[in-house]
């Protein structure tokens, strides 16, 4: 492998990892909150995947991403509310299987309304360009998406550690019952976190389908499991655990690829989980913890 | 006389079918200090959680300043003036001390500068660690930290669960030394206590809670001298 060749990889491992940590953060933030993993939180990225061609394909691409975010939250926001609200005091067993419930659901609504053929994603003409650096070159949506990623988490990290409704984000992650004693409307704070975790799926899925050209109703499930995956090799709960878990998967998969053995990437990302449960469960970064008595 | 902040009715609180307050009924006059003592498993505890709506009474009514609490949602309750610390001190522990602080005035909009600093007055020890993680701390600062939070609300009246609950002595005094502190500056205090030694020394008014129901009332220095009281809950045995 040449150098150029090797840099060409790093750069496509580098924009996959991206994408990935996008998605990685809405699990780790959802699970950060209601101890809950979100398992339809890969489906509502792919759900965003067809907003994206249906708001394209009436209003253009310009109108059609803002469309298509506004979409990927409400629809967010709808699922919290209608699946897993309702049962928030139950076991946190039936809130998963709720989980579960719905990413079928939704996987099988769109089989329904739009077959199980792949759709093709809109061309966004400026993301497609080529750009040349040196000897690597790569459309625009490669290079955009590390730096978009890292934008929108150092907002995310500032947002949780320097707001107040961070603050009571946090405070609602520890303890529900006190929170309330502080006046903080608990159901607000899970909305909105609903809400940050769907935009970045939003997001992840403008840029990670902008490379992959079409959509199915199953196009979700596996980077949704790979970055559930990413965000417990980070130590599921923590935001910047979810983004390097993200960058490892995403580059250890494209390697893995360009090495030949691209039947094996998706068996060693699961590997991987394996081999983190077993010796640091807690993950990258991970806190314990410790109750109290 | 003061009029009554606090008045609780006929109140009632069941588990599944077991009923922890059988048909309790008081008042916190404003301006006093009210002690609630009692063994374990007495009600305690149960009658200051259905207070601020985190169970939801069997039976009864909770008049707060001439309002109604039943049913209003515990959300709402720090904005009518009434807070509680909770048992355990329940600080929480991934916020930093000063935030902790920010977060007992949640619900308020204006400025809360004045307020930090007449807490870091009340607990100097506070300030030291404002920007340490309130998990960090040893059990005396925590309820420390706890009562600043619900001062930071602005409350007409505090309530606290078992404030004594796991510390050393000298700390346990400190505590009561700042409850005789925040009631002389104006609030209103309703303090649930095992230490019925502590809790007597400093309530104007108290009530002996058993097996749901209050058996006892009178001023703190009546009960203290009562001889029922002090043979289950002073540890002294009647004189013969």
């Amino acid at each position: 492998m040449s150098l150029s060749v090797f840099f060409q990889h790093c750069l496509t491992g580098i924009s996959l990892g991206g994408a990935y940590a996008l998605i990685a953060i809405g699990y780790t933030m959802v699970y950060g909150i209601l101890r809950l993993i979100n398992f339809a939180h890969g489906d509502i990225f792919m759900v965003a995947g067809y907003f994206m061609i249906f708001a394209t394909a009436t209003f253009g691409w310009m109108a059609g991403i803002p469309i298509m975010l506004i979409c990927t939250v409400l629809l967010g926001v709808v699922i919290e509310k209608a699946a897993y609200k309702p049962i928030r005091t139950a076991p946190r067993m039936s809130v998963m299987i709720s989980a579960i419930g719905v990413s079928y659901l939704l996987q099988n609504l769109t089989t329904y309304l739009f077959t199980a053929l792949p759709k093709p994603f809109p061309e966004i003409p400026f993301l497609k360009k080529i750009f040349q650096i040196g000897p690597v070159s790569a459309s625009l949506v490669t290079f955009l998406t590390p730096v978009l990623t890292i934008v929108l988490v150092v907002i995310l990290v500032y947002i949780t550690n320097h707001t107040k409704i961070g603050m009571a984000m946090r405070a609602v992650s520890r303890d529900f019952e006190t929170s309330r004693l502080m006046g903080i409307k608990i159901n607000n704070v899970i909305s909105i976190t609903f809400v940050i975790g769907s935009f970045l799926a939003g997001v992840g899925s403008l840029l990670y389908f902008t490379d992959r050209m079409s959509v199915t109703p199953f196009s979700g499930s596996l980077p949704g499991l790979k970055c559930f995956v990413a965000a417990v090799i980070g130590g599921i709960g923590s935001v910047p655990g979810a983004v390097v878990g993200g960058f490892v998967i995403g580059i250890c998969e494209t390697f893995l690829i360009a090495l030949g053995y691209s039947t094996f990437s998706d068996a060693f990302t699961f590997i991987l989980l394996i081999i983190m449960l077993l010796f640091r469960p807690t993950g990258l970064f991970g806190e314990k913890m410790i109750d109290k008595v | 006389m003061s009029r009554n902040l606090l008045e609780v009715k006929d109140l009632s609180v069941s588990y599944g079918g077991i009923s922890a307050v059988k048909g309790i009924s008081f008042e916190v006059p404003e301006g006093e200090v009210v002690t609630l003592i009692g063994a374990n498993g007495a009600g305690k505890s149960s009658t200051l959680r259905s207070i601020v709506g985190l169970e939801k009474p069997a039976g009864g009514s909770i008049f707060f300043d001439g309002k109604e609490l039943t049913t209003m949602g515990t959300e709402q309750l720090v904005t009518q003036g009434i807070t509680l610390v909770p048992e355990g001190r329940r600080v929480f522990p991934n916020l930093s001390v000063l935030e902790n602080l920010k977060i007992g005035a949640y619900q308020r909009k204006d400025s809360l500068e004045e307020d930090i600093q007449w807490i870091y007055g009340l607990f100097p020890r506070l300030q030291e660690r404002s920007w340490q993680m309130a998990g960090t701390l040893s059990g005396g600062e925590q309820q420390m930290l706890a009562i600043g939070r619900a001062l930071m609300s602005r409350p007409k009246m505090i309530m606290m669960d078992e404030p004594s609950l796991g510390l050393a002595p000298i700390v346990v005094q400190g505590v009561f030394d700042i409850i005789k502190e925040i009631n002389k500056q104006g609030v209103t205090i309703l303090l649930v206590e095992q230490n019925a030694n502590m809790a007597l020394k400093a309530a104007h008014h108290a009530y002996v809670m058993e097996t749901g129901r209050i058996t006892m009332s009178g001023t703190g220095k009546e009960l203290a001298e009562n001889e029922q009281v002090k043979a289950a809950y002073l540890g002294k045995t009647k004189k013969k």
